[in-house]
């Protein structure tokens, strides 16, 4: 039906502008070298995960003891991209073959000599930092599953949700598309559809909810071999990766990213160098939500303050006109005026 | 019924011409040029309509906000504080020497939130969705909540402000005075409305503490905006009454040229009160978290010319207009402070947001974009004008005189 409604207004579109409008080609996006996963549009996976939350909703299934998380230990991921492929394959976005993901990271004009980001047809990416004796070191990037999550608060739909798995989900049956969230995203996460005309929607990782509630692990860590990738409980993923610190000393810097950035979040990073050198933001660890929290209360109390003087100096305007419209105005007897 | 009909048409909408005369009457140059942009603006919504905002606009994953929101949205709003800072002076402080202003802010801050609602509609991606927000789904912790609301009352607020200037024109007495007792308590409710939606504006980027530039993110973001918004709307309601004075003046005979300047003055105080409290909270903001360090480079310098060629200069102007009575100082003065506005507004929201990025990969909009924004732009001049031309905005209607 959609796509119906779709076609025809391509259709209805291309007869009103054949002549003048034209419409800029994949092709020609491929030459500029811009990611094709830009222009996907129609992804199912975030669709597919909120149908889930929902259904669990509905039939009141109790949440996991405790929220689950992933630990990323950038010092043993080695570029193989497997998890960028096992991604696309689990939520069915445009995909290449497993072995041009593999192949990339000895290929010299490779995908890595770009930083790249999500986008709408990638929920994540692995992007190449070389550290300053020259070793390259593979950073993941994808969605943080913030503990807080700014895009829930900066939502004035509602259409984001934190699960009590972990995970942050997003429904776009409610979206209005008006992309706020992803300003709020300090990870600059949410990706959205720009070559949807109708129904663009955000797309962005989903953490596999769909796996995880079947007990299983996200598609990226069931196929790394590295064991760059572990999944777990939150709690335990952080004593894990202070473990690691603590028994590998001199490996890694002794920080663990996530654990307390920006109220916490659901994928931690633990690093052989200082993260700014990788790639990563230095956050504070104020939550998003609380940047707007502080302001909306401010602003609540002065809509219920400021109408009560406004109120009296209305009220003190009528009776004044009023008093002059009565000593000026005898014989004709209409109604009060305005002032 | 049909008869009856084309009569009242040709009455009211066409002044009492017939639909010939009309056209004939129109065909001028400006209204050709307007014509033009029309067409464009109209290509540009048809074509973002089909293909969606991808080929249409520039934005991408990184820069999800552009001129639409920008310029359309947070520049328009804040040149639309005239309605609520001047109308509610008048109003509720009964400065009622003003009152030739009172319809005429009203009309341009309606004029601008119903085009400004227009033009967002094409930003949003499912604008069809816009109803979730007043009835399905309340995100009561996101700022853009509260401004889609507060847009939402403050429009319809404008509307029962503007109602009785229409009810006039269509001489209906008894609406028209039931709206007319309702000023008073629109304006009211407008006033706390419009502060609410102004601050919520600069409280839209008070969750971007990452990528908004520290010299223009502040926790007194949303107190910036509300405060420029009243300047901002007083220096336009100067520059409107202006232009709007010289363009109908055959429709005011009796009008007293000096009591006009005389005005104006007032006006101009007002902005240079306004425009010193900004200047002093945005010295205390800079010094509270101590922002030095930033005045280096490119942005420390746009910064400081924002702060001293739009704030600064255009308070001494104000200042010194009001002191020696010099109007066309006034009016230079509101044309720099409205600018300057521009210029903030346009830094806060495309040019220091994402400062870290190199100037080669920012946003710069698409002529698309640009020619959508013209478009709406010039169907909001070409609907002020036919309202202007119809109903008794600057002036008094000759059979409601005495009401006033």
């Amino acid at each position: 039906m959609k796509l119906n409604r779709r076609e025809f207004l391509k259709g209805l579109g291309a007869l009103a502008g054949t002549l003048i409008i034209t419409k800029p080609s994949i092709s020609q996006a491929y030459s500029k070298g811009d990611a094709p996963s830009i222009y996907a549009t129609g992804n199912k996976a975030n669709e597919k995960v909120w149908k889930i939350y929902e259904e669990r909703k509905k039939k009141h299934l109790p949440p996991p003891e405790e929220p689950y998380a992933v630990l990323v230990d950038i010092s043993k991921c080695v570029g193989c991209r497997r998890c960028e492929w096992a991604c696309n394959e689990w939520n069915q976005n445009p995909n290449r073959p497993l072995k041009e993901f593999e192949a990339s990271v000895h290929q010299k004009p490779s995908v890595f000599d770009k930083i790249r980001r999500p986008h709408a047809g990638n929920f994540t990416v692995v992007n190449r930092f070389y550290t300053k004796d020259g070793t390259p070191l593979y950073v993941k990037r994808q969605c943080m599953h913030c503990v807080d999550p700014g895009c829930y608060s900066a939502c004035l739909v509602q259409a984001y949700r934190k699960t009590p798995e972990g995970p942050v989900i997003y429904n776009k049956s409610i979206c209005m598309g008006c992309r706020l969230c992803m300003i709020a995203c300090p990870f600059d996460i949410p990706a959205y559809e720009y070559y949807d005309p109708i129904t663009p929607q955000i797309t962005k990782c989903t953490m596999c909810y769909d796996r995880i509630v079947e007990g299983k692990v996200p598609a990226c860590v069931e196929i790394c071999t590295a064991g760059a990738l572990t999944f777990g409980k939150r709690s335990e993923i952080v004593k894990l990766a202070w473990e690691r610190i603590h028994t590998n000393p001199g490996k890694y810097v002794p920080y663990v990213y996530g654990e307390k950035e920006v109220g916490g979040t659901s994928w931690l990073y633990i690093s052989p160098v200082p993260f700014e050198e990788v790639g990563f933001l230095k956050l504070e660890e104020t939550p998003i939500p609380e940047y707007s929290e502080r302001f909306l209360f401010m602003i609540k109390l002065f809509e219920v303050v400021a109408p009560w003087p406004l109120v009296y100096g209305a009220y003190y305007q009528i009776s004044k006109s009023r008093k002059k419209k009565q000593s000026i105005n005898e014989e004709k007897g209409e109604g009060h005026g305005k002032k | 019924m049909e008869r009856n009909n084309t009569s009242w048409f040709r009455e009211k909408i066409l002044m009492g011409r017939t639909l010939g005369e009309f056209i004939r009457d129109n065909l001028t140059i400006g209204n050709m040029i307007a014509l033009i942009i029309l067409i464009f603006g109209i290509y540009a919504m048809v074509y973002r309509l089909i293909y969606g905002l991808g080929p249409a606009t520039n934005l991408s994953d990184e820069y999800p906000w552009g001129i639409w929101i920008g310029w359309d949205v947070l520049v328009a709003i804040a040149l639309a504080g005239s309605g609520f800072s001047v109308g509610t002076v008048i109003h509720l402080f009964g400065l009622e020497e003003y009152h030739h202003f009172a319809r005429f802010v009203v009309l341009s801050s309606l004029l601008r939130y119903v085009f400004e609602v227009f033009c967002l509609l094409f930003d949003l991606g499912r604008y069809y969705n816009i109803y979730v927000m007043l009835i399905r789904s309340w995100g009561f912790s996101s700022v853009l909540f509260l401004v889609g609301w507060h847009f939402f009352l403050y429009t319809n607020i404008c509307l029962v402000e503007f109602a009785p200037a229409v009810f006039e024109w269509l001489d209906l007495k008894r609406v028209r005075d039931f709206f007319a007792k309702l000023v008073i308590w629109a304006t009211m409710f407008g006033a706390i409305i419009a502060v609410g939606h102004q601050s919520a504006l600069g409280g839209l980027y008070l969750v971007a503490p990452y990528k908004l530039h520290p010299l223009w993110y502040s926790a007194l973001l949303p107190l910036f905006f509300v405060i420029s918004a009243i300047f901002g709307g007083i220096s336009i309601a100067i520059i409107e009454a202006t232009i709007i004075r010289k363009a109908i003046r055959h429709q005011m005979k009796d009008f007293d040229e000096e009591d006009f300047n005389r005005k104006l003055i007032g006006l101009g105080k007002a902005a240079a009160c306004v425009l010193y409290i900004y200047l002093i909270l945005k010295l205390l903001d800079f010094a509270h978290y101590e922002k030095w360090h930033y005045l280096k480079g490119f942005y420390g310098f746009w910064y400081t010319v924002e702060l001293s060629a739009f704030v600064f200069i255009p308070a001494l102007m104000f200042t010194s207009a009001v002191r020696n009575r010099i109007v066309w100082l006034v009016k230079l003065g509101a044309v720099l402070t409205a600018f300057g506005v521009v210029v903030n507004r346009l830094n806060v929201s495309i040019f220091a947001y994402k400062w870290y990025v190199p100037l080669s990969q920012k946003y710069y909009p698409a002529w698309t974009e640009i020619a959508l924004s013209a478009g709406v732009f010039t169907l909001m001049v070409l609907t002020y004008r036919f309202v202007l031309n119809r109903m008794a905005v600057f002036y008094e209607h000759p059979k409601y005189r005495s009401e006033h």
